[in-house]
């Protein structure tokens, strides 16, 4: 009975993001009509209430960031640091605590303590989710079918073709709506697998009780205040990431691309797909 | 009699409904399983005192998985300690509430008559002077203090561990904190045993070789070095031994959740 076998088979292909081949026609009513788009599976289920949900952890851990460094905005190498000694720099902006010399003639209010209640529990829901998705992603194949280059993209010229037409800034194909570019595919996989890692890393170096139990965590990176630094930095880099990220969604355009993170459908139409 | 290939997906089994029914019962299942799993793991984390008394409210969940995680990770290991060339030199003394009459008449006198009162569930309660405290076989630590702020300086501390008080007070065995309070009503703080045992939570009377500042917490302050510094409060004049913290300002464990910060900060 195919009735028994097929909905098992069906959904394994649709479960995982990214199979062009499994277009959906738009519902009954309108697919009676001659269509001239169709709604194709795009995006998991996992994929996107992963992505909502770090979006919503980034969001939460960037704005209480942005006020545990403001209560002290200088920055330094090594084990320590503090106002009497020489920094590796400052942030050129006004602090929120009263002794920590600003340059500036006023003290912003202080709002570590809720920050930091927020930020570490940002930092755990971010974590739990960021090893849901890359567990199940080993397990579905959406690393390796979705986000590892294709063999004919690992090449210098596959490579400096997606470079220029970035460069030109090009608008994606239709082929994009379904896939992701190379380029795009190395962004997420040093995003997921070198700036998360590093930066949840770098956040526990800085805690004293975690490098009591494992100190190599903090002497590798040379001392706890380069480790702060370091978290900084990568903090930055992520930040960067999420800028040209959204940039590129505004690009390729906004609607569908929510659409697709949205509802998990992409449209495109007959002939582009 | 052959039936239509197998492999083409009939319109009827790609149906929306059918994936939703699917989804419905597995996502039911799965939060049940998450349900039960989690009410298992709050008793099981209750029993064996992995609870924060700042578990309640919005924060709570994260404060609670720190807490729990941490205690079990790092019961035993010890601080990092440092070489006598890291001693950061001079040593940050950090800002200070203005001080209270109180403590400028001990100082005035030499603070001479500076007392530690030991109280609670001990068999033996006791007030210590400094000169006591002197007496028993001194330790000394070269430890970081680490600010919420986010400086740091790296001090050597001497002094008794606090393990060894509470050892002279007969701790009951069903203790399960100390609080401890500054001469400076503001201040006041607590952490569990595992902290309190720990041999390198010292009462501090002196840094760097010689008298503990008043700018770093002198005459007595309480080092717990696997916490951030406001752990390590200043002027400390009374501890207290007891089971549960509920009895204690807002219950929440220490002045710091009162103020809106974390009770446990080992980060």
């Amino acid at each position: 009975m195919p009735a028994v076998r097929a909905p098992w088979y069906h959904s394994r292909v649709s479960d995982s993001s990214c199979v062009p081949s499994v277009a959906v026609p738009i519902p009954a009513t309108a697919s009676a009509a001659v269509p001239t788009a169709t709604l194709s599976a795009r995006h998991s289920a996992l994929v996107r209430v992963t992505h909502w949900i770090t979006t919503l952890c980034f969001f939460a851990l960037l704005v209480s960031g942005i006020e545990i460094v403001i209560s002290h905005p200088r920055f330094y190498w090594g084990e320590t640091g503090n106002d009497l000694t020489p920094t590796l720099f400052k942030l050129p902006i006004p602090a929120s605590r009263n002794l920590v010399p600003s340059g500036y003639g006023y003290v912003l209010p202080d709002q570590n303590g809720w920050s930091r209640y927020l930020h570490f529990q940002s930092a755990w829901l971010l974590v739990f989710t960021g090893l849901l998705y890359v567990a199940f992603s080993l397990l579905n194949g959406h690393f390796r079918k979705n986000l590892m280059p294709d063999g004919a993209d690992v090449s210098w010229r596959a490579f400096s073709k997606s470079i220029a037409s970035h460069l030109r800034l090009e608008r994606p194909g239709a082929a994009e709506a379904l896939s992701y570019n190379v380029l795009q595919r190395l962004s997420y996989l040093f995003v997921i697998f070198v700036l998360f890692p590093f930066v949840i890393w770098t956040g526990l170096a800085m805690s004293p009780a975690f490098v009591s139990a494992v100190p190599a965590a903090v002497n590798i990176l040379g001392g706890q205040q380069s480790a702060r630094t370091l978290h900084f930095f990568v903090s930055l880099a992520l930040v960067l990431f999420l800028l040209v990220h959204v940039g590129m969604v505004w690009f390729a355009g906004f609607k569908s691309r929510m659409r697709a993170m949205i509802t998990g459908r992409a449209a495109t139409s007959k002939e582009g797909a | 009699m052959s039936e239509p290939s197998k492999l083409e997906p009939s319109p009827r089994d790609s149906s929306p409904r059918n994936l939703s029914r699917r989804k419905l019962i597995t996502t039911g299942l799965a939060a049940t399983a998450g349900i039960a799993g989690l009410s298992v793991a709050a008793r099981l984390a209750q029993r064996y005192g992995l609870i924060p008394p700042d578990h309640g409210g919005f924060y709570g969940f994260g404060e609670t998985l720190t807490y729990a995680s941490q205690r079990l990770l790092t019961r035993h290991s010890l601080a990092r300690e440092f070489s006598r060339s890291q001693i950061s030199q001079p040593p940050f003394p950090n800002e200070m509430p203005p001080l209270n009459d109180a403590f400028k008449s001990l100082q005035a006198g030499g603070f001479a008559d500076w007392r530690l009162s030991v109280s609670g569930m001990v068999a033996k309660p006791a007030s210590f002077s400094l000169t006591q405290l002197k007496s028993y076989p001194s330790r000394s630590q070269i430890t970081m203090v680490q600010c919420e702020e986010g400086w740091s300086y790296i001090g050597e501390w001497i002094g008794v561990p606090l393990s060894q008080i509470l050892q002279t007070v007969e701790v009951h065995p069903q203790a399960r904190y100390v609080v401890y309070f500054s001469i400076d009503p503001d201040w006041w703080e607590s952490i569990d045993m595992a902290d309190a045992l720990h041999p390198q939570t010292f009462l501090t009377y002196g840094m760097n070789g010689g008298e503990l500042p008043v700018g770093n917490g002198g005459p007595l302050r309480l080092r717990v070095p696997r916490q951030l510094g406001y752990k390590s409060v200043k002027f400390i004049t009374h501890l207290t031994v007891t089971d549960s913290l509920k009895g204690f300002g807002k219950g929440l464990g220490s002045a710091a959740p009162e103020g809106g910060y974390a009770w446990y900060a080992g980060i």
